[in-house]
């Protein structure tokens, strides 16, 4: 069962390694963003497994904390760069925001 | 006979799991346009995390553990949601931050 485990997870990486195909391509940066999600669950899948492969059971926390901040980091980018709390467009990035 | 049919579920779910991962991978690579790959990402990948733990549950060594196994994927399902919602409305709201596709009956 090992063997397997530790099969699933170098298969679970490879997929990883075609998401960064994405990152790199763009176009987007709503697409990047979204590879990192990916990279969110694919990654407490991948922890996951190796928790149960090894057995480490430390791994499960890593997971969990994963977990919780990909959110973060999608949270960080709709509000700092897309700026979805904002009516009107910013004006590059918010790089001029001296006028609130 | 009992650990024998487990381990073969296990063994299918873990298969199973992994099949969802690559066509969702597959699918963020291969399709045109942000939304459609929110699509992808965030169902499919979701199923495979949920086959994933289910083959897993067998081999945890107490309860509390199982049960922390499952608070993970419920803690991934929350997250990922969350954040389909936030990217699709920075579309909504900000078509130039994505990709959008042409659609000819808009």
């Amino acid at each position: 069962m090992t063997l397997m485990l530790s099969a699933v997870a170098a298969f679970l990486l490879m997929t990883l390694l075609v998401a960064l195909v994405r990152i790199w391509r763009g176009p987007a940066p709503a697409d990047r963003m979204l590879a990192s999600q990916l990279f969110g669950t694919t990654g407490v899948a991948l922890l996951l497994v190796l928790a149960y492969a090894g057995p480490v059971p430390a791994l499960m926390d890593v997971a969990l904390t994963l977990a919780v901040l990909s959110v973060l980091a999608i949270v960080a980018f709709v509000t700092r760069v897309v700026r979805i709390d904002q009516p009107e467009a910013p004006e590059r990035e918010g790089e001029q925001r001296g006028a609130e | 006979m009992i650990e024998h049919l487990v381990q073969a579920v296990q063994i299918l779910l873990l298969i199973l799991g992994c099949l969802f991962f690559a066509v969702g991978t597959l699918g963020l690579f291969r399709f045109q346009d942000t939304l459609t790959r929110i699509h992808a990402l965030t169902k499919v990948d979701n199923l495979g995390l949920g086959f994933i733990v289910l083959a897993l549950l067998p081999l945890a060594p107490s309860l509390p553990a199982g049960l922390k196994t499952l608070l993970i994927w419920a803690v991934a399902l929350a997250a990922s949601a969350t954040a389909a919602h936030l990217i699709a409305r920075a579309v909504h709201i900000r078509p130039e931050s994505a990709s959008v596709e042409e659609h000819p009956d808009d």
